[in-house]
């Protein structure tokens, strides 16, 4: 601009300020800058006016240090979601459920430029929260935020019991904020009411690891005990579109079958009744059937058996025979139906009929051989066989569906034991396993 | 665009206007408050030491929001119990004002709005409703505040001021409304909060250690 005028005087740079605890004379840095509203002292617990240039006491507490030591230490930075924060705040918060106190810490994360973060910890559960910029609507079941719908889990009175560190709001041991989280995994909505101003936040589901590789921690991060309400399920996949493709293939499997069916020839080419006579049947009991053509390719036969036995047994030793290559498949077949009365009541066990089907047998010219074994208290019985070429085989669906049944079952009770345990920490707790048992217990 | 240059009437320093339309501005050098009037500058009063400050933003500081890119010109700094606030006026590059606001590192972008029967102070209570534009905001906090200086150029005289109330509206989505009592006609201002790292901004300020 050319007048030679000094440039104006700049404002100093913001610095990290040392200060002195006006009760105690404890050193007190203020990390924040300009943004901490309160600031308490480790020697002596008192909490302190950091607007004030004195730092006037605003209150003193009683505290053990030992059982409330913060997990990442104050002044520690870390790299969260690509920011870098320093840990400028601790706090223990409690609530009271039935009796129980449970405790909580929070962290407060500073950067020069960007908005407040806080870390929560309860018993090795992690969340990364922010302040809610847009309005949540809730009502007492639930809430919806940005469009998604939150359920309610539980209510509380939660009061501050320990602090250290600085806070960008007016901090006090004992003051009592209600709060209420309502949850949609790994999200958990809550919101705060001091006084008459409500605050929500939003809070993500954080593992140990995550943060102890952020901060930079030495050891291990504390194991996470039990489920937390917004911890995500292990069982990642959604139940409910699970048993909606189970279904789906199920249905496939259906039409499958009904095609295969419909394609089968289900051709009889034999169909006898013998009749077996204990007194003719001394010495060589086998015998040989009509012969008969098996047409097609190389396909299936079926093999059935029936007889009339009633508390009885037949054993029939078959050998299907090809008549042109002498190529023989053997095999034996049991009929046999047992019943009667018991103190349980009546009972039965086998059939009267009998099936079997032989894979991958040639076209060409067949007969079977038929060696029958009959139980010693039957003088006499007549039996039938058939045979029908190309049949349709539905074991293997059944197999595939059993295959897929059992993980789609075994995912879906890993679920719903899961969101039990989530559920059963919240003001919603599922129904007691103990009335569901007494309810089968009728059954005895 | 117009750069008009003055003197301070007080220190005799060149004043600049980065803006042609601002009303008032403050003396870089004696921090005199200077309010245009048709022909000079004329003094009306002098801004004490701002207190130390911790906003990352400052005279000059620019950034984009959407479209458009601004230069901050000026700000009116504010304390309540819970900290103090700046509002900055900054100027687009289409030649409109707009604030921006800091709270504790919370940005939100307003302009200022008008619609007629706006309520009264006294009349208003937290989770009250109103629809401006469409839109349905609700008052989520009443805030006693104080007017504690400002600096650079401002759209209006503002100076003499002490304590003000301001009224924060909110909606399910990210806008916002304010309403500001400092004068005896409330004064309504629309907007949407913002991300810090979509405002682009350059010329900030530097903290020790960071």
């Amino acid at each position: 601009m050319g007048t030679g005028a000094p440039p104006p005087p700049l404002p100093p740079k913001p610095q990290a300020k040392g200060l002195n605890c006006p009760k105690c004379g404890a050193a007190i840095t203020l990390r924040s800058f300009g943004q901490a509203v309160t600031v308490v002292c480790a020697g002596c617990h008192s909490i302190l006016d950091a607007k004030d240039p004195n730092l006037a006491i605003l209150q003193q507490f009683e505290a053990i240090t030992s059982v409330a030591k913060p997990l990442i230490p104050l002044g520690t930075r870390g790299k969260l979601r690509g920011t870098d924060y320093e840990v400028t705040g601790f706090q223990r918060r409690s609530i009271q459920v039935d009796g129980i106190t449970y405790y909580w810490h929070e962290y407060v994360l500073f950067n020069p430029y960007k908005a407040i973060r806080y870390l929560s910890e309860y018993n090795g559960h992690w969340n990364d929260i922010s302040i809610c910029k847009t309005l949540p609507t809730a009502d007492f079941s639930g809430a919806t935020y940005l469009g998604e719908n939150y359920k309610h889990f539980q209510s509380a009175e939660a009061n501050s019991d320990f602090v250290l560190g600085e806070f960008p709001w007016q901090v006090r041991v004992g003051e009592k904020a209600a709060v209420t989280d309502y949850v949609h995994p790994p999200r958990v909505l809550s919101s705060e009411k001091l006084d008459k101003e409500v605050t929500w936040s939003i809070g993500e589901y954080m593992y140990g690891r995550e943060i102890w590789d952020s901060f930079k921690l030495p050891g291990d991060p504390p194991a996470p005990m039990g489920v937390y309400e917004n911890q995500p399920s292990p069982v990642s996949l959604n139940v409910t579109g699970m048993w909606v493709a189970f279904a789906a293939f199920a249905v496939f499997l259906l039409v499958l079958m009904a095609v295969f069916d419909m394609r089968a020839k289900k051709e009889p080419v034999l169909e006898e009744t013998y009749q077996y006579n204990r007194v003719n049947a001394k010495g060589e009991p086998s015998f040989v059937s009509d012969e008969f053509a098996l047409g097609g390719g190389t396909s299936n036969v079926q093999v059935k058996t029936s007889a009339p036995v009633d508390n009885h047994w037949i054993y029939l030793n078959y050998a299907l025979i090809n008549q042109d290559t002498g190529q023989a498949w053997d095999f034996g077949r049991e009929v046999s139906y047992y019943h009667g009365y018991d103190s349980d009541g009546s009972w039965s066990e086998g059939k009267r009929t009998d099936s079997v089907v032989i894979p991958s047998v040639p076209a060409g010219h067949y007969y079977l051989r038929i060696e029958p074994e009959v139980d010693p208290m039957l003088p006499a019985i007549p039996y039938s066989v058939s045979v029908i070429r190309d049949v349709p085989v539905f074991g293997i669906y059944g197999i595939a569906f059993l295959a897929l049944l059992v993980p789609v079952v075994i995912i879906s009770f890993r679920a719903y034991t899961f969101e039990r345990s989530r559920w059963s920490e919240s003001d919603h707790p599922p129904m007691e396993l103990s009335s569901m048992s007494s309810g089968s217990g009728d059954d005895e | 665009m117009s750069q008009p240059v003055a003197n301070c009437p007080n220190c005799g320093a060149k004043i600049v206007f980065r803006w042609s339309s601002s009303v008032q501005t403050v003396c870089e050098y004696c921090k005199s408050i200077l309010v245009r009037t048709d022909v000079d500058l004329k003094k009306v009063g002098q801004v004490a030491d701002l207190p130390p400050d911790s906003s990352p933003i400052q005279i000059n500081t620019e950034g984009k929001y959407g479209n458009n890119s601004f230069v901050v010109v000026g700000r009116i700094l504010y304390e309540y119990d819970q900290g103090g606030w700046n509002e900055w006026h900054v100027m687009m590059n289409d030649g409109t004002s707009a604030w921006l606001s800091d709270a504790q590192n919370e940005y939100a972008l307003s302009l200022s709005s008008k619609a007629p029967n706006l309520p009264a102070a006294a009349q208003l209570q937290v989770g009250q409703q109103f629809t401006w534009n469409n839109q349905s905001y609700t008052v989520s906090v009443i805030t006693p505040a104080h007017y504690r200086g400002v600096e650079g150029e401002l759209p209006f005289q503002y100076w003499d001021k002490t304590d003000v109330t301001f009224v924060d509206l909110r909606t399910e989505s990210r806008k916002f409304a304010t309403l500001d009592y400092s004068d005896p006609e409330p004064a309504l201002y629309l907007g949407e909060f913002v991300e810090f790292d979509d405002l682009k901004l350059k010329n900030l300020r530097s903290f020790e250690g960071w």
